[in-house]
């Protein structure tokens, strides 16, 4: 295909006045290690997917309405009314998930291939700075959202910067713009969503893209290849002359590949399963609601469910602290010597506990055994074999078990809910005694009830949870009275 | 000997170059400093904003029958036109005996999410970690580090107001 002479005067007019060709050679032509193949193609697919946000974020910000009283309407108007505007509103929302991921593991590569080390420190630095921005970025767009979870997941952030000591409150007050989560709350987290932290976030990309350029694309770690700071640059740069490869379109094309390939998921994902939410409208007085973050922030919704209450406070307050700052020493901790992941056991073990942890918190984010299930009682019926052949008194018990909302926190066959234990052969580890004390006093987190039940009910409730044995297994007994027991045998 | 042809050298002597740029150093420093004061104060003017005491009216006393627990809500004192549904806060009243009540904040002590009162087991519980308190608002189980907060009431004309507009934090009060 030849290019029309115009068009070659006209690109040859604006270069000689910009000098535009001078500057972007350079860049496309530098010279990268010929090893860097697929696993240096993540951080492409972050930049693309930043690229992608942007664009669509203009496009909802042409209709969204950040008011707390329209912005609910403009978006089911966005998801309903506006031309494809569902669809743009399916691809902000799964490329924002797909540039977290791509982050992610951009930075677990850059962590397992010792990339970080000298001269690329600062290039590290970046990143953390972009990894927070991105978190913030993806946070913020989850309360623009302005659904139940939106308002609900607000007052969580609130209630956690309440705990700072001394000035608490005025931080919740400056976080929500005001004394309670309303109108202004939503403004100020609209112009941090669409001014404050993408322009922060375009300033650190170019930085991180001006670093690269600066100290080159790192080569792919072979064991005994060690960074020594007296002799790794000029290495590096001799390394480059004789072997690299320019990077367009080298490198380039592995990029293009798969950027094209996450594009068609991100796409498609966006046209097939559509957009995230607006779930419930942000109306506080509606409280039957379960409020729940996005998946990358379910293990933080994890952790405040396990953490002891006696420290609390404290982790929430100091783990930022720690882990922004492991992460920017990380560089200075580990500064020279082997890359290769397998003479680096130490870093491996790290990532592969740092991720089972993450990924076992996420899950549990998902099901929340924690969670007492506030239906179980009126949805989860007694199933059918803990009922039958029970005396009076017995059944009496089964109902008070149900009316009490006992099954919001005691599965029955499975069913009901798991905060505390499940009570299918609860006889068989509890006396008569032992459970009209734990009804009565609680415990072991579990609320007393010995206000709200009379004798004859607690009396009843502990001869239902009696007859809670498996065929065949004993009940527990105290074996000092053991004759007091007939059914001993 | 020295060389004065540098701006901001001054070689012990003053010279106009030298004056002019500390006359713009200045100029723009005072400039910047008058153009941030307010845009500071205006970021941060959350934060210092004080309230004032508002006795929020929940409604006649006969709407809260003796011995119950139920939702209210009242519109956020602070209110401004655009807040919309959020103007709305919720609350949950306990009618103890004839004119004796806890109005307790919908915001759990834990985290802030909403809890919701089980009139069976006389027990309110909390959907995002299993805070559970009793009937007065005393902490029964689960990870609050402390009982419901409690809005301040009073009974006037037979109508119950409270002083509320506020989000509930361990450190500021409803």
């Amino acid at each position: 295909m030849r290019i029309p002479t115009w068009m070659m005067d006209s690109w040859n007019w604006i270069d000689q006045r910009t000098g535009a060709s001078a500057t972007i050679a350079p860049i496309m032509d530098h010279h990268v290690p010929r090893n860097a193949k697929w696993w240096y193609v993540f951080g492409s697919a972050t930049l693309m997917f930043f690229i992608l946000q942007i664009t669509t974020g203009i496009c909802l910000a042409l209709l969204y309405v950040p008011s707390a009283g329209e912005a609910y309407q403009s978006l089911i108007h966005i998801d309903t009314e506006v031309p494809l505007g569902w669809m743009i509103r399916g691809i902000h929302g799964w490329s924002s998930n797909a540039m977290v991921l791509m982050m992610l593991i951009h930075m677990c590569q850059v962590f397992l291939h010792g990339t970080y080390k000298f001269p690329r420190e600062l290039t590290w630095i970046v990143g953390v700075f972009l990894l927070f921005g991105t978190l913030a970025l993806a946070f913020t767009g989850q309360v623009l959202r302005w659904d139940q979870d939106s308002y609900w997941g607000l007052g969580i952030g609130a209630a956690m910067m309440g705990r700072i000591p001394w000035i608490g409150p005025e931080v919740v007050n400056l976080v929500i713009g005001g004394p309670i989560i309303a109108g202004e709350t939503l403004s100020r987290w609209f112009s941090l969503h669409v001014f404050v932290l993408p322009g922060f976030v375009i300033l650190m990309v170019g930085l991180h893209i001006v670093l690269i350029l600066k100290n080159g694309i790192s080569e792919m770690p072979e064991p005994g290849a060690v960074v020594d700071k007296a002799t790794y640059r000029e290495g590096f740069e001799q390394r480059m002359k004789t072997s690299g490869v320019p990077f367009f379109p080298e490198a380039a094309k592995r990029d293009m590949i798969f950027c094209g390939l996450m594009l068609l998921i991100v796409i498609g994902l966006a046209f097939f399963v559509g957009p995230f939410g607006p779930l419930g409208e942000p109306d506080p007085t509606m409280i039957n609601t379960n409020p729940k973050p996005d998946f990358f922030f379910l293990w933080i919704f994890a952790i405040l469910a396990l953490l002891p209450p006696s420290i609390e406070t404290y982790l929430i307050l100091a783990s930022p602290v720690v882990i922004v700052a492991v992460l920017i020493l990380l560089p200075f901790i580990s500064n020279e010597g082997e890359r290769a992941p397998s003479r680096r056991p130490v870093a491996v073990i790290t990532l592969v506990l740092l991720v089972t942890i993450l990924a076992a918190l996420s899950q549990l984010g998902v099901t929340t055994p924690w969670s007492p299930k506030m239906d179980a009682w009126t949805s989860d019926t007694t199933p059918r074999q803990f009922v039958v052949g029970r005396s009076p008194t017995e059944l009496q018990g089964a109902i008070l078990f149900q009316y009490m909302q006992c099954r919001n926190c005691h599965e029955l066959a499975g069913i009901g809910g798991q905060r505390g234990p499940e009570l299918d052969d609860i006889a068989t580890r509890m006396t008569r005694d032992q459970l009209i004390r734990q009804v009565q006093q609680g415990g072991g987190n579990m609320p007393a009830f010995g206000k709200n039940l009379d004798s004859a009910q607690t009396a009843a409730l502990a001869a239902f949870l009696q007859t809670l044995t498996p065929d065949g297994e004993h009940k527990a007994v105290i074996p000092a009275v053991k004759g007091d027991y007939p059914d001993w045998n | 000997m020295c060389d004065c042809n540098g701006p901001v050298q001054d070689c012990g002597k003053t010279t106009r170059r030298g004056w002019m740029f500390r006359i713009g150093t200045g100029l723009l420093s005072i400039g910047a400093m008058l153009a941030a004061t307010p845009i500071v104060g205006y970021v941060f003017s959350p934060a210092a904003r004080k309230f004032a005491e508002s006795w929020i009216d929940l409604g006649s006393v006969e709407k809260f029958p003796v011995g119950e627990t139920t939702l209210a809500s009242f519109r956020n004192p602070g209110a401004v036109p655009w807040d919309g549904y959020t103007a709305d806060i919720p609350c949950w009243v306990r009618h103890i005996e004839k004119g004796d009540f806890q109005v307790f904040s919908i915001h759990c002590a834990h985290l802030g999410c909403p809890v919701k009162w089980f009139a069976q087991s006389r027990l309110f519980m909390c959907p995002c970690h299993g805070g559970v308190y009793y009937e007065d608002g005393s902490r029964a189980s689960g990870p609050p580090p402390r009982g419901l907060y409690e809005f301040k009431y009073k009974v006037i004309d037979g109508r119950l107001r409270i002083d509320g507009g506020r989000l509930p934090t361990l450190q500021q009060s409803p």
